[in-house]
């Protein structure tokens, strides 16, 4: 139905060079997150998407149809698009009812008055606000106004749907919310969405594909699961996961068929078939590398395993938060934070043992800040060692 | 980011260049700024570049004296006027009498502005609303009523009819009644308005929590008033002691009413009488001289305060709490307040009635003296009295002032408020764009300019048909009152419209047209209804600066085509003074009408950025 492709697409403010080289294919019924810190470029990418900006070079097309083509300096209108958009700031029409608000576009299709109640109630029943339509945008909540800037959007049954950090301006519980309600709203349409945030959370929880914007270029674009477990960089780890990555520094030997790593987490051994071989990784002398090891892969045994395995550790901190704790732990100097199921105990300076699953962790060239060694992610059916 | 632009494909030079051109063409925005700027350069960048063409073309006058043939160019006029014979008594004096009036208007009227300010937004006394709101409507009154009131009271006989406090007894000096000390006076009870506008504004607008972050770190009130709120006010403070004394330097209604019956010459009654009644040459020059001292004016406001006058403008969170209790002083500071409202608002206006009402203002207040002749009388009957006038509500003469000033009005109010909301809209929308910065600039030029020199400006234009005619001779005619008037209020209606328009966020207009609404019709349901609060408030306060200008139009209205406030002028050069105060009553009338329908109606707030 809808796949969006965007080619080399620049993009200038005056001097600044905002989008660089963006390559991004969309494939029809794609929950697409462009993720990443403020002034990365993902609002500009969408909306260049949108029509609303004019990149300075590159092509876009939707369903092979050039809607984008800079170089001949040529544009297509938005409205000619097949797309709708939510604003961060909804920017509804204060001097509007809802109905109106969500009618206006419709009108301007010179839709049928009886086919225009019909799209109007659609998409208010839709998204659970049929009871608001006569009120103005100013008396109703900001999650209300949410809903409605949402039934405006897909009234008009776009193709695609681009949404400018729609929670932004939502208290935690409201996101929640409305988190479940555009995951259904995307199962139920089937329409192709393009989501902008930078809450790392929404982008997991939603999303089918995140595009990971790093100062106007795209760093990697993945599933949710393969960008939380084998993030292409360093920054890349750091941003994506709360509580975030554990790095530790370490030692990496290869000598073409294993990688070795001495840290004070002791010696770990990876296969060649882990290694991701396109990177760069010096053989036969040693160099710096980074372990990245997510929260929730640490275990903590409070005797020492009865193998002899765990790395005894001391405790830091301990915060507790109802379903989970964040334990901060201190091997020789180095901190670890592990993320345990459930409540648990720990006294501060108590004495531990840190089990670690090699499977489960990433090594990053410390050099070229990229990763080096693909982890495995943890399915349901897979058993502890 | 990377500062380096990479070279970009570019295709087929013909589509490239079709599909550039067809954006161009048929994006209407394109086409308003287009004309925006048209009518910007038409006029207000020709008639200046006019007006310093004509100071350098001798006419048939300068020409015999220059010993040069008429219509060529020479330097007569500036020399006329900065080296000549006349030079002192044209020039130098009357400089240095601008300077000296605008000089002490301003120091009594900045700090009568910032006291009245600090009291109605940090103090406690009581009826403050009430009270801040007649403040305003004070200053509403135009300044030449003013002067009109100071003459009905204080006249003695050089100005032919003595006043009332003259019918009473005190011989009232030439020195207390005319000149420079009654034209402080007089200023000053007008121009407080501005520091009390700026200051009020900029110290409703300090955050609050800046003081209360002090107060928690252990400052006195003292401390937090010297050291946080002084410094964050300061900026407005310079800028309105700035305006003040660019503003009273180019006054000319106040200068002519009670400095010419003394021989007490400023540059703008200078300049006046030239054009009138000399060599227009010279007064352009003048003009050239009084645009270039106040643009000077505001140019070093702009030096001196800079970008730091927006620290003022940062609001903060909920309600701000009363800081200056003013415990057993409250009454005494609010009789003070009335005070100022007496002698500002009420005693002018109460001589204005009185006068009005009388026979003669020679005989003041006896029994026999009170007539309704000035308001209803006939022509018939006129013999009766001094004035051989029918009363004012009989006089055809007042009459077509009256439809005059309401059709200058609403004519100008109508074309400066639309072209005011398309300059704000191009200038809101392009933001750091060059188009948007170059409409800022060019539209805040007339402003620059004091009203008479305006006027001036357009009369070097207008006196003869230029370019073969394509430029009419309006010199004389209504089209040409209205369309200084429209012009002279293009920064003050494209600021309102800026400030309506930074309020209808682009993104509204952005989700209309991803819906599919074009130009025209995101204009006319999304722009137009949520601008239309902010029209109105402009078109009626612009309405009432245009009717009570008489700078503006003093040089450019006659007796065929007479205002409200010109008619006023000439009773009282003809010493018809009781009609001439009841024009100003209808005059005021008027415009308190037309503020509280703003105000109530619309919402209109002169503290927001009209001054």
């Amino acid at each position: 139905m809808s796949k969006i492709v965007l080619e080399h697409i620049d993009k200038f403010y005056g001097e600044n060079h905002v989008l660089k080289d963006i390559n991004l294919t969309i494939e029809d019924g794609d929950f697409m997150t462009l993720l990443g810190p403020s002034g990365c470029g993902k609002t500009t990418t969408l909306r260049v998407i949108s029509g609303l900006e004019k990149p300075q070079g590159g092509t876009m097309t939707i369903d092979d149809k050039t809607v984008i083509d800079a170089a001949n300096a040529f544009y297509e209108e938005p409205s000619k698009r097949g797309l709708n958009l939510v604003f961060q700031s909804y920017a509804l029409w204060p001097h509007m009812t809802v109905y109106q608000n969500i009618a206006f576009g419709l009108k301007i299709k010179k839709l049928s008055k009886e086919e225009i109640d019909q799209r109007v109630m659609d998409s208010l029943r839709t998204m659970r606000i049929d009871q608001y339509k006569d009120r103005y945008p100013n008396e109703l909540s900001g999650g209300q106004q949410q809903r409605v800037a949402i039934a405006r959007a897909i009234a008009s049954s776009p193709k695609l749907l681009l949404l400018d950090e729609p929670l932004s301006n939502l208290d935690a519980r409201l996101r929640i919310d409305m988190r479940v309600a555009l995951t259904r709203l995307h199962r139920e349409t089937g329409t192709t969405i393009v989501y902008v945030t930078h809450d790392q959370v929404e982008a997991m929880t939603m999303s089918t594909k995140v595009a990971l914007f790093k100062a106007g270029e795209i760093a990697q674009i993945a599933t949710p699961l393969e960008l939380y477990t084998n993030p292409v960089d360093l920054e890349t780890a750091d941003f994506v996961g709360s509580p975030r990555i554990n790095m530790v520094d370490g030692t990496a030997r290869y000598d073409g068929n294993e990688l070795v790593v001495d840290s004070v987490l002791g010696q770990m051994t990876f296969d060649k078939e882990t290694l991701k071989t396109t990177e760069e990784i010096p053989e036969g002398q040693p160099f710096d590398a980074v372990l990245g090891i997510r929260p929730e892969s640490v275990k903590i045994f409070t005797k020492q395993p009865a193998d002899g395995s765990g790395i005894p550790a001391e405790v830091y901190a301990s915060q507790p938060a109802g379903s989970e704790t964040i334990v901060t732990l201190e091997i020789d100097k180095t901190q670890l934070l592990a993320l345990q199921v459930d409540l648990q105990d720990y006294e501060m300076y108590q004495k531990v043992w840190v089990g670690l699953d090699p499977r489960r962790i990433n090594v990053f060239n410390k050099k070229t800040e990229r990763l080096i060694r693909f982890a495995k992610a943890k399915r349901k059916e897979e058993t502890e060692e | 980011m990377s500062k380096t632009k990479p070279q970009l494909p570019k295709g087929d030079p013909k589509t490239r260049f079709k599909n550039q051109l067809k954006d161009v063409l048929f994006n209407p925005f394109n086409l308003i700024t287009l004309i925006a700027f048209l009518v910007l350069i038409v006029f207000v960048v020709v008639p200046l570049v006019s007006i310093a063409k004509e100071s350098f073309i001798l006419d048939a006058t300068a020409a015999r004296r220059a010993h040069a043939e008429e219509g060529s160019w020479g330097i007569y006029y500036w020399q006329y006027l900065l080296t000549g014979r006349m030079a002192k008594t044209m020039f130098w004096t009357p400089l240095v009498h601008s300077l000296i009036v605008a000089f002490f208007a301003c120091l009594v009227a900045v700090p009568l502005g910032a006291i009245l300010a600090w009291l109605m937004v940090r103090s406690d006394v009581p009826g403050k609303k009430i009270l801040s709101f007649l403040i305003i409507v004070a200053y509403m009154m135009p300044s030449w009523c003013k002067a009109q009131a100071w003459l009905s009271l204080f006249r003695n006989q050089v100005g032919g009819m003595p006043g009332i406090f003259y019918w009473m007894g005190w011989k009232v000096p030439n020195w207390f009644a005319y000149g420079p000390f009654a034209m402080v006076c007089v200023l000053a009870l007008h121009y407080y308005a501005f520091t009390y506008i700026m200051l009020a504004g900029s110290l409703g607008t300090i955050n609050s929590e800046l003081e209360e972050m002090a107060l928690i770190q252990g400052a006195s009130k003292r401390q937090i008033v010297t050291k946080i709120t002084l410094p964050l006010v300061m900026p407005a403070f310079l800028s309105a002691a700035i305006m003040t004394f660019s503003k009273a330097i180019g006054g000319y209604s106040v200068a002519s009413y009670l400095g010419t019956r003394v021989q007490y010459y400023t540059l703008a009654t200078r300049l006046h009488d030239q054009i009138a009644s000399g060599m227009p040459g010279v007064g352009y020059a003048i003009a050239i001289l009084m645009i270039l001292l106040s643009s000077g004016c505001i140019f070093a406001n702009n030096k001196l305060i800079g970008t730091r006058k927006s620290y003022s403008t940062i609001n903060g969170k909920g309600g701000r709490s009363v800081d200056l209790q003013l415990g057993k002083w409250r009454y005494p500071v609010f009789a003070m307040v009335c005070l100022f409202l007496l002698i500002a608002l009420v005693f002018p206006i109460l001589s204005l009635v009185l006068e009005s009402l009388q026979v003669s203002p020679v005989r003041g207040l006896e029994a026999s003296n009170f007539t309704l002749f000035n308001w209803i009388g006939r022509e018939e009957n006129s013999y009766a009295l001094i004035n051989y006038e029918p009363g004012l509500l009989r006089n055809s003469k007042f009459l077509s002032g009256m439809g005059n000033t309401v059709k200058l009005g609403v004519i100008g109010a109508i074309i400066s408020s639309f072209m005011g909301q398309i300059f704000g809209y191009i200038s809101v929308r392009g933001r750091g764009k060059w188009y948007g910065h170059a409409i800022d600039q060019l539209v805040f030029i007339p402003y620059l300019i004091p009203a008479v020199a305006f006027s001036a400006v357009y009369i070097a234009m207008f006196m003869t048909p230029k370019l073969g005619g394509l430029i009419p001779a309006l010199y004389g005619t209504f089209a040409l009152i209205l369309l200084i008037s429209t012009v002279k209020y293009f920064p003050y209606a494209s600021k309102s419209g800026s400030a309506t328009m930074l309020q209808i966020s682009a993104e509204l207009e952005e989700a209309a047209s991803i819906n599919g609404a074009g130009f025209f019709r995101r204009l006319a349901k999304i722009i137009f209804p949520l601008a239309k609060n902010g029209f109105m408030s402009g078109f009626i306060l612009t309405f009432i600066s245009i009717a009570k200008e008489f700078d503006l139009i003093s040089l450019v209205a006659n007796e065929r085509n007479l205002t409200l406030s010109y008619l006023t002028f000439s009773y009282t050069s003809l010493n018809c003074y009781q009609l001439a105060a009841a024009s100003s009553v209808v005059m005021i009338v008027l415009i308190s009408v037309l503020y509280l329908i703003a105000k109530k109606v619309f919402g209109a707030d002169i503290v927001k950025g009209w001054s």
